[in-house]
C-alpha cells in the first residue's frame, strides 16, 4: 500500500482509477480498458513529473521524511557486499540509531557509518527514529579511527532529524560526542564521502557529514534546525514551519549555490520512495565517481583538501 | 500565559533594558532576590556579593579582567558576507544585526584580544551573550578561527570564553558550517602543540558546545552556568518529564566528567595564568594562585 503525501493527491486519484480498471479487466476481457489504462498511466506519470519538478521546500521536507523512502540499511544492502556491522562505543553501550561497519563497495573495502530511521514501527523504535545518542557518535569515532588506521575510505550516510535530546544523552556528553565525531572526520587521512539521503538535521548530521565530498539526494534537505524548530524559536509559532523551510534555504539547489555540497544525486521520477532501487543505484554511481576523484591522493593531501574546503565555505559568497 | 506576561512584562523589560550603564541602580539577584547596588556588582566582576551569583559579563569587561594592565591589542577579523540568505522571520535579519551592533558596540558576537596574562602572551576570545544571544554565525566563526590562527602565529595559548544560545538560525546552513570550520582551527592549534583552554560561562548551549567549546585541552566552568547541547525546554518537551535539580549546570557537568573544574570568577585569572604557564612549561608567574590542596592525613592502616 503506497502512502501519498497531500500534494500528491492528483496522482493518487489517477492511480486509484488505474487500479479499478485493472481489477475490472481481470474479471471481464475488454480491449478498450487496456488502452484506457495506458492513457491514464501516461497522464499520471506526466502529473507526477510536473509536481516533482516544482516541489516547494516544505514539500521536499515531506518527501525527505517519507516513510517509504529508502534508508541507510537499504543503501547498505543495495551497494555493499560482505558487510559486517560492528557495535558499541567500548565505553557505555551501543546505539542502533547509528549503523556502522565494514564491507565492500565495488569490490573494495570501505567503512560505512549512517543514521537509520527504521522502516516500520518496531524498527523505528529500535533505531530511535534515527536520532543518535552519544554512544552512536562515539561508535562512529571508533570506526573512523579504525578505518583510518587501515587506510580504508569512509562513507557517511546522513539521515537524521538531529541528535537525540534526552537526559541520558546530555549526561553522557552529547555535545562533546558530536564535536569529537566532526573532529575525527576532519582528521582522516583516508578519503571520506558523505551523502545526505533524507534529512540532514543540524549537529547530529554534520558529525558524519564533514567529508571530502558531500553529496545530497535531489529531494533531501539539509539545515541548521528543523523547519518546525525554527518556526517555534524564531517565529514563536509552530504553524510557520512552511515559511521557515522556505526562508532557511534547505534544498539541494540551495546547498549548491551556497557552496555547501559537491553534487546532487538525481532521484527517480516521483522521488526515491517510488523507485528505491533506482535511487540506490544512482547513489552508488555517484559514490564511485567521487572516490575516483580522490583516488591516489596522499593522506596529507586528502586531509588538507578537506580542511581547506570547509574553511572556504561562505568566504566567496 | 495571559496579557500580563505577554504585554506588561516585556514592556517592563524594555524599560529596564533601555537604560545603558545605569548609575545608582539597584539590581536584584536572580537567585536570592536580594537587592544590590549595581556599582558594587560591577566592581566585583559582576558577581553578586553575598549570594555569589555569577552574572553575565560583556566581552570588553572580560578582556579587561584578564589582561595585565587591562590593555591588549584588538585582533581584526575578515569581513563576512552580509545576510546571503536574505533571511527574515518576524523581522529582517539585517535589522536585528543593526540593533545588536548599536546595542553592544560590537561588530558581532566574538571579540578577540592579544596581550599578556600574568606576563605570558596569550590570545583570548570572548563570546558576548548580549550580541544576539552570542549566536554562532559566519562572523563569530571567522573570529574563533582567527583567534586560533593568531595563537598559532604568536606561539601562544588560546583562551576562549564561551557564552551562546547556539548556532545563529538566521544564517541557516552557513551557521551549521561553523562547527566543522572552527574545528579545523582547533586542530591547527593542537598540531602546533599549543594549549587551548575553554571557559564555559552562563549559558553555553547548542552548536557551540557541539564544536570548539567542547574540544579544549582544559574545560573550566563558571559556577552555576547552564551548559548543554539541547536546551532544557526542548528536552522537557521531548521526554515530557520534569528535569532533575541542577541538570546541565556546571557542577553537574563536572560530576559527569565533561569539565575539569568549576572556578569562581575571582579565581579565574590566576587559574588560567597558572594553567597556561604549566602547559607551556613557563616559569611560575606572580598572579596569586589558589593555595595548594590541603594535604590530607593518610588514614591509619587498620589492622582489624
Amino acid at each position: 500500500m503506497r502512502s501519498y503525501l497531500d500534494f500528491e493527491k492528483p496522482v493518487a486519484e489517477l492511480e486509484a482509477k488505474i487500479e479499478e480498471l485493472r481489477a475490472l479487466s481481470a474479471t471481464g476481457d475488454n480491449g478498450t480498458i487496456g488502452e484506457e489504462i495506458a492513457r491514464l498511466e501516461a497522464k499520471a506519470s506526466g502529473v507526477l513529473n510536473d509536481i516533482y519538478s516544482e516541489l516547494t521546500p516544505w514539500q521536499k521536507t515531506q518527501v525527505a521524511r517519507h516513510p517509504q523512502r529508502p534508508h541507510c540499511l537499504d543503501y547498505i544492502a543495495g551497494l555493499m557486499t560482505d558487510f559486517v556491522p560492528l557495535a558499541g562505543d567500548r565505553t557505555f553501550g551501543d546505539d542502533d540509531a547509528i549503523i556502522g561497519g565494514f564491507g565492500r563497495f565495488r569490490g573494495e573495502s570501505v567503512c560505512v557509518i549512517g543514521q537509520e530511521k527504521g522502516s516500520n514501527t518496531e524498527a523505528r523504535l529500535k533505531h530511535n527514529f534515527g536520532m543518535a545518542r552519544p554512544e552512536g557518535y562515539r561508535k562512529a569515532v571508533r570506526l573512523m579511527e579504525m578505518a583510518d588506521r587501515f587506510d580504508i575510505p569512509v562513507i557517511g550516510l546522513v539521515d537524521t532529524a538531529g541528535a537525540y535530546p534526552g537526559i541520558g544523552a546530555e549526561e553522557r556528553g552529547q555535545a562533546e560526542a558530536i564535536a569529537r565525531s566532526t573532529d575525527t572526520c576532519l582528521g582522516l587521512g583516508a578519503p571520506n564521502i558523505a551523502i545526505v539521503l533524507g534529512e540532514g538535521g543540524s549537529g547530529g548530521a554534520i558529525a558524519l557529514a564533514t567529508a571530502n565530498r558531500v553529496l545530497m539526494l535531489q529531494h533531501a534537505i539539509y539545515s541548521v534546525i528543523s523547519p518546525e524548530g525554527a518556526a517555534s524559536i524564531l517565529w514563536r509559532d509552530t504553524t510557520k514551519a512552511q515559511e521557515a523551510a522556505t526562508n532557511m534555504k534547505i534544498t539541494s539547489d540551495d546547498m549548491t549555490w551556497l557552496g555547501i555540497i559537491d553534487g546532487v544525486i538525481t532521484e527517480p521520477a516521483g522521488g526515491a520512495h517510488r523507485d528505491p532501487a533506482a535511487a540506490i543505484a544512482a547513489t552508488g554511481a555517484a559514490i564511485d565517481k567521487a572516490f575516483g576523484e580522490l583516488n591516489g591522493l596522499s593522506r596529507d593531501t586528502v586531509r588538507r583538501q578537506r580542511r581547506d574546503k570547509f574553511l572556504n565555505i561562505g568566504r566567496s559568497l | 500565559m495571559n496579557w500580563i506576561s505577554n504585554v506588561v512584562r516585556p514592556k517592563i523589560r524594555n524599560m529596564l533594558a533601555r537604560r545603558d550603564t545605569p548609575e545608582n541602580l539597584w539590581i536584584k539577584c536572580p537567585e536570592t532576590g536580594q537587592l544590590v547596588f549595581f556599582k558594587d556588582v560591577e566592581a566585583n566582576q559582576f558577581v553578586i556579593p553575598g549570594s555569589n551569583y555569577h552574572m553575565r559579563m560583556g566581552a570588553t569587561a572580560r578582556l579587561k579582567s584578564m589582561f595585565d594592565g587591562e590593555t591588549w591589542l584588538d585582533i581584526g577579523v575578515r569581513d563576512v558576507p552580509l545576510d546571503p540568505l536574505k533571511f527574515r522571520d518576524a523581522r529582517r535579519y539585517t535589522d536585528r544585526l543593526k540593533d545588536a551592533r548599536t546595542k553592544t558596540g560590537m561588530n558581532d558576537a566574538v571579540k578577540l584580544g592579544y596581550g599578556r596574562l600574568d606576563g605570558l602572551p596569550v590570545v583570548i576570545g570572548v563570546q558576548d551573550f548580549d550580541f544576539m544571544g552570542g549566536s554562532l554565525g559566519m562572523a563569530a566563526g571567522e573570529a574563533v578561527i582567527k583567534g586560533l590562527e593568531t595563537a598559532v602565529d604568536k606561539g601562544s595559548p588560546f583562551i576562549l570564553f564561551a557564552a551562546s544560545g547556539g548556532a545563529r538560525m538566521q544564517e541557516g546552513i552557513l551557521a551549521l558550517m561553523q562547527l566543522p570550520r572552527t574545528t579545523v582551527g582547533v586542530q591547527r592549534l593542537r598540531e602546533a602543540h599549543l594549549p587551548y583552554i575553554v571557559v564555559l560561562t552562563n549559558p553555553t548551549t547548542g552548536g557551540v558546545t557541539a564544536s570548539y567549546a567542547m574540544l579544549g585541552d582544559v574545560h573550566i566552568a563558571e559556577p552555576g552556568a547552564l551548559i548543554g547541547f539541547a536546551g532544557p525546554r526542548v528536552i522537557e518537551q521531548t521526554i515530557r518529564e520534569k528535569l532533575p535539580e541542577g541538570f546541565q549546570k556546571s557542577e553537574y557537568l563536572k560530576e559527569h566528567g565533561m569539565v575539569d573544574m568549576v572556578v569562581p570568577r575571582q579565581e579565574l585569572r590566576a587559574t588560567l595564568a597558572n594553567l597556561c604557564r604549566l602547559l607551556t612549561k613557563a616559569e611560575p608567574g606572580t598572579a596569586a594562585i589558589s593555595p595548594a590542596p590541603e594535604r590530607q592525613a593518610l588514614p591509619a592502616p587498620s589492622n582489624a
